[in-house]
């Protein structure tokens, strides 16, 4: 197995509940909970959970973006949750992250270049002043876009174009880890299978390493190597992605994979439909014992009471790590193997390019549709009002 | 989300150009800019302000005649007799002293808006930014000289400042008050802006790449958190004129020998039903000053926030 | 249902009868937004037509119209910008277009009911639940306070809200994203419209939450024979509950047909590189594949079929001539030159 990049060792994060007019603590929102995991040199970990399961949270905590009420995070062995700021600002250099909503990720008033440009700008030594519009424009070649259209600013791009600008910012220090937070959630169904492939070719060509955070199932079984369920601020099940969607164990895993919709009405009624009772507990006050053991029908006494550990588990096959008492393979989904299946190209196409002149307008710009017509696309879940009385302090508050 | 806003607008600017070729850059202040200039309002207020701003500046552009010149026995001469808009009780030339009055007025608005702007706009960035006991702290400092009313703060505060005859510092003690009681309510705005703007992920990205605060507020929250500084002061500045009539009408801003529109107001009170041509002029001088820039600030808001409109 | 005036509001004498089950017929209607700069075409004449207890799926990406096919039909498009310069909305025979505005007004709610993909501003968050619920009652049938509120337990109840008659005073903001669209499903339904249109309704919900809502949206059109409307970007929420499915782009219908046969073999190049486009839950190794490019602008749809710049299959005379929605196989329709191409590819 290859050298590990990036290790997270029982990662917690417990935002304050604070009340009343002296902001007296009087509880903890628990996001994260205690998760542990290995990322390898050049794979992708996908990170699937429903929304308040901690996902996006542990991506900001990998990135350092706050820090872990406790637990570690390393980067090639090297813990930098109690890193100076002049290490912190090295180690950044490994650690990527591409946000989700291309229409707040980038600043309104840098033009592309500026933006791509700014990882040198913090970073100087990296490329010498004068190589640093080439660099950019090759970044901008890299990820598919126009190198002309440095100078332009990006309300003149698309959502998808935007989210390849990310892409490039994300790339520009050469890094070895890129955390992708729901990196195309926010994007129509067919840009994002452009992007989805212009992150494979990416990966292949740097050697990157990608934590794939998304609440899309199929997707993260597309582009994952490996996948982890995250539930309530606690990983469920951790394994290969053919382990976790084809042989699931941990039963809220079971029945998030029998809900997801399969595009083809043949299978209708003819799947296994696991249907879940209530509602995500409140991470503020998360159920003792299992976290899944309120809505689970494998539940037994043990369940309330006991904690069961992510260990490995057999599935059937061989073994996989999952945190159920009961672990127990089952196969909700039927997988087809469909790696010798060639896509039609008379309909698409595999080419990860941003294909010029197809979706411009005469000044060679894309334009928004105006608001009015802007249907909302496929936003991931927020569920905000769970917390609505106990909200969590701090910038995740929005 | 002003740049959701702002992208709205569709521009065919270049037509006809090879459309993979560069298409021309388009930055939200170059749209701004030309939302700003299509709207008359913005033209009116413009000329207007730029006819004040001449007046300050070069009032012998205007007229020839010495404002402090008092001609006693043609007192309170109407309009057209002699003179344009006529004499005060004084004796002097209305005209000319509504020209010579313009000074006082922009010179004092232009330093307050200076003022304010600066250090509102620091302790709103610094509030917003740092967040917690820095908000905390500088937000209730705000609130105390928030809760001071503006008349009596001013009053006490230039009292107590020595007396002078030289003409700048009588107007920037004019401008001290008008700073010292006028900034919270840009520190406010900043603050609430600057909130917003944080959280976005570009703001995260860059400390995710490292960048300093400095370079967090320079690069990518000033940027985006100016602009309802730029209407509010905008609008400040027009209320700051009519702030300075106020206290120059109580005798406490400028004073004669100084020449300002509120101390002729307040002289003309004398002959409010015998000779109201005396109040009237300095009136509209000052009223059209005010409205200039408050139609100004107006078009900007406009131009920065196409959805107002 | 329809025909059951005893129940409808009081001072409303039209009764409304499905002729040959058909509630509700779109023909050639266009919408157009008005904007400072320019005419943006959203809807460029679209035509189905949707019959009782059956279930219509309207797919298409940002931008398509499909979002305003639904706003048109249940008339809450802002009118400006919006203008509907030509076109027919037919309800059991009536035209929802010409007809007085009052009339038109009562229509929704009994008639047509419409929910929303964000059930949290689509809710007012000032009221409770139950009150929001039983106004409905008490606008459209005159019911008195306690009765209204009887009747949104009730339907409360019916949307499988757990604890309903404790939570029917409960603000909406007290209720899970899941469980708000309960609700907002129960104001929609509470006058038992004969058309039901879903405008994105699960979007905004986590998969396990979707799954339950699309099944009770399917229950209650099954035991209550309503036509929906379901309006959605997802391919396989559609494969699951539509058994009619209606393909937008650039404010054109492109395809209709069956869900079965449309998925077993699409007429058209984009519903084809849709269906290549998307990751399946299903299959692994596979190779993804996209549409190149975008939707077009729509102030500036290409001259000939709108596709044409995206499409690989694109010839001189999709440049140049508009292909019209024809029938390509029993029932099938299709607007593609070289439909028999594709569907036989």
């Amino acid at each position: 197995m290859p050298e590990v990049v990036l290790s997270a060792q029982n990662l917690v994060k417990h935002y304050p509940i604070r009340k009343g007019v002296l902001k007296r603590t009087v509880g903890q929102v628990k996001a994260v909970d205690g998760v542990t995991f290995d990322l390898h040199k050049g794979e992708t970990l996908g990170i699937v959970g429903e929304s308040g399961c901690g996902k996006s949270t542990l991506g900001r905590l990998l990135m350092r973006l706050e820090a872990p009420t406790s637990g570690t995070v390393a980067f090639q062995g090297e813990d930098w949750s109690g890193a100076s700021g002049r290490e912190m600002r090295r180690l950044r250099r490994n650690i990527q992250i591409v946000f989700q909503d291309p229409y707040t990720s980038l600043n309104p008033r840098m033009t592309v270049g500026d933006i791509v440009g700014e990882p040198f700008e913090i970073h100087p030594d990296v490329v010498p002043k004068g190589g640093r519009r080439k660099r950019v424009q090759d970044l901008l070649d890299l990820v598919g876009l126009n190198p002309e259209h440095i100078n332009r600013y990006p309300h003149q791009f698309s959502g998808g174009q935007r989210q390849r600008i990310g892409i490039a910012r994300g790339i520009a220090l050469n890094p070895s880890v890129l955390i992708c937070d729901e990196p195309v959630s926010a994007l129509d169904v067919s840009v994002q299978a452009q992007v989805v492939n212009l992150m494979e070719k990416l990966q292949d060509e740097l050697g990157l390493a990608y934590v794939f955070i998304a609440h899309d199932l199929s997707v993260v079984r597309h582009i994952s190597d490996r996948v982890g369920v995250m539930y309530l601020g606690r990983m469920a099940e951790l394994g290969e992605e053919d382990e976790v969607y084809s042989r699931p164990t941990h039963p809220y895993t079971q029945a998030l994979l029998s809900a997801v919709p399969v595009p083809d009405p043949t299978l209708r009624g003819k799947r296994e439909q696991i249907v879940l009772v209530g509602d995500v507990p409140s991470p503020a006050n998360p159920p003792s014992g299992c976290r899944f053991h309120t809505r689970c029908w494998k539940a037994q006494d043990i369940c309330s009471t006991e904690e069961p550990q992510l260990v490995l588990r057999p599935d059937g096959h061989g073994e996989h790590l999952s945190a159920c008492h009961f672990a127990e393979a089952r196969e909700v989904v039927q997988t087809v193997d469909v790696s010798d299946r060639e896509p039609d190209t008379r309909f698409s196409t595999l080419d990860v390019g941003d294909i010029p002149g197809l979706d411009t307008g005469p000044d060679g710009v894309v334009e928004e549709h105006s608001d009015l017509l802007h249907d909302d696309t496929a936003r991931p879940p927020r569920d905000t009002t769970r917390l609505v009385d106990e909200e969590p302090e701090g910038p995740r508050a929005r | 989300m002003t740049e959701a806003a702002v992208t709205e607008a569709p521009e065919a600017t270049s037509r006809g150009e090879n459309p993979v070729d560069a298409g021309p850059p388009r930055s939200l202040a170059g749209d701004a800019w030309r939302a700003m200039r299509r709207n008359p309002l913005f033209w009116i207020s413009s000329v207007m302000i730029l006819v004040f701003v001449l007046m300050a500046t070069f009032p012998s552009l205007f007229t020839s005649t010495d404002p402090t010149e008092a001609i006693l026995q043609e007192s309170r001469a109407l309009p057209g007799q002699g003179t344009w808009f006529g004499r005060d009780i004084q004796g002097y030339d209305i005209y000319a002293r509504c020209i010579y009055g313009a000074r006082a007025s922009i010179l004092v608005g232009l330093f307050t808006t200076i003022g304010t702007v600066a250090v509102g706009g620091t302790i709103g960035i610094i509030a917003g930014y740092a967040g917690g006991i820095v908000d905390t702290l500088l937000s209730r400092l705000g609130d105390i000289f928030f809760a001071i009313p503006l008349l009596l703060g001013a009053i006490i505060f230039l009292v107590s400042l020595p007396a002078t005859n030289n003409y700048l510092f009588i107007v920037l003690k004019v401008v001290g008050a008008l700073v010292v009681l006028g900034w919270p309510s840009l520190a406010r705005l900043m603050r609430s802006s600057v909130i917003q703007v944080k959280p976005n992920d570009y703001v995260q990205a860059a400390r995710a790449l490292g960048a300093s605060p400095f370079r967090i507020v320079r690069a990518h929250i000033l940027p985006n958190a100016v602009a309802p500084m730029i209407v509010v002061a905008t609008i400040n500045l027009g209320a700051y004129i009519s702030a300075e009539a106020t206290l120059s009408f109580l005798g406490i801003g400028l004073q004669s020998p100084a020449i300002s529109w509120g101390i002729d107001i307040s002289r003309a009170i004398v002959g409010l039903r015998t000779t109201p041509h005396m109040l009237f002029f300095p009136s509209l001088f000052l009223s059209l000053a005010v409205l200039a820039f408050i139609m100004l600030g107006d078009a900007v808001r406009d131009a920065l926030d196409p959805k107002n409109r | 249902m329809t025909t059951d005036t005893t129940t409808r509001p009081k001072g409303s004498e039209v009764t409304y009868t499905p002729q040959d089950g058909l509630l509700l017929e779109v023909e050639d209607l266009h919408v157009e937004f008005h904007t400072p700069d320019g005419v943006a075409n959203a809807i460029n004449g679209i035509s189905f037509s949707l019959h009782q207890g059956e279930c219509l799926a309207i797919l298409g990406e940002s931008g398509s119209g499909k979002s305003v096919t639904a706003q048109a039909i249940m008339g809450i498009l802002d009118m400006p910008p919006a203008v509907i310069p030509q076109g027919h909305i037919r309800y059991c025979g009536q035209d929802l277009l010409t007809m007085d505005p009052e009339q038109r007004r009562k229509t929704r709610g009994p008639e047509v009911s419409m929910i929303f993909q964000d059930a949290l501003s689509s809710l007012n968050p000032v009221f409770p639940v139950g009150w929001q619920i039983a106004e409905m009652f008490r606008v459209h049938r005159g019911m008195n306070k306690s009765d209204a509120l009887q009747q949104a337990v009730a339907l409360m109840e019916r949307v499988q809200i757990p604890g309903a008659r404790d939570r029917v005073k409960a603000y909406p903001h007290q209720f899970s994203g899941g469980m708000r669209q309960r609700i907002m499903i129960a104001v929609a339904i509470a006058l038992d419209p004969a058309v039901l249109i879903a405008d994105e309704p699960t979007t905004a919900l986590d998969v396990t939450v979707q799954a339950q809502i699309m099944a009770l949206l399917q229950e209650l059109q099954e035991e209550r024979q309503m036509g929906l409307i379901l309006i959605t970007h997802d391919l396989g929420v559609v494969a699951d509950v539509a058994d009619r499915i209606a393909v937008m782009y650039a404010g054109r219908l492109v395809e209709k047909a069956d869900v079965a046969d449309l998925y077993a073999a699409p007429a058209h190049p984009y519903t084809r590189g849709l269906l290549e486009s998307i990751p399946r839950l299903d299959q692994k190794g596979q190779k993804l594949s996209a549409i190149g490019g975008l939707p077009p602008n729509l102030m500036r749809i290409p001259p000939g079929c709108p596709f044409n710049p995206r499409c690989r299959m694109a010839q001189d005379v999709c440049r140049r001539d508009l292909p019209l929605l024809r029938e390509v196989a029993p029932g099938r329709l299709s607007a593609c030159h070289f439909a028999e191409e594709v569907i036989n590819a």
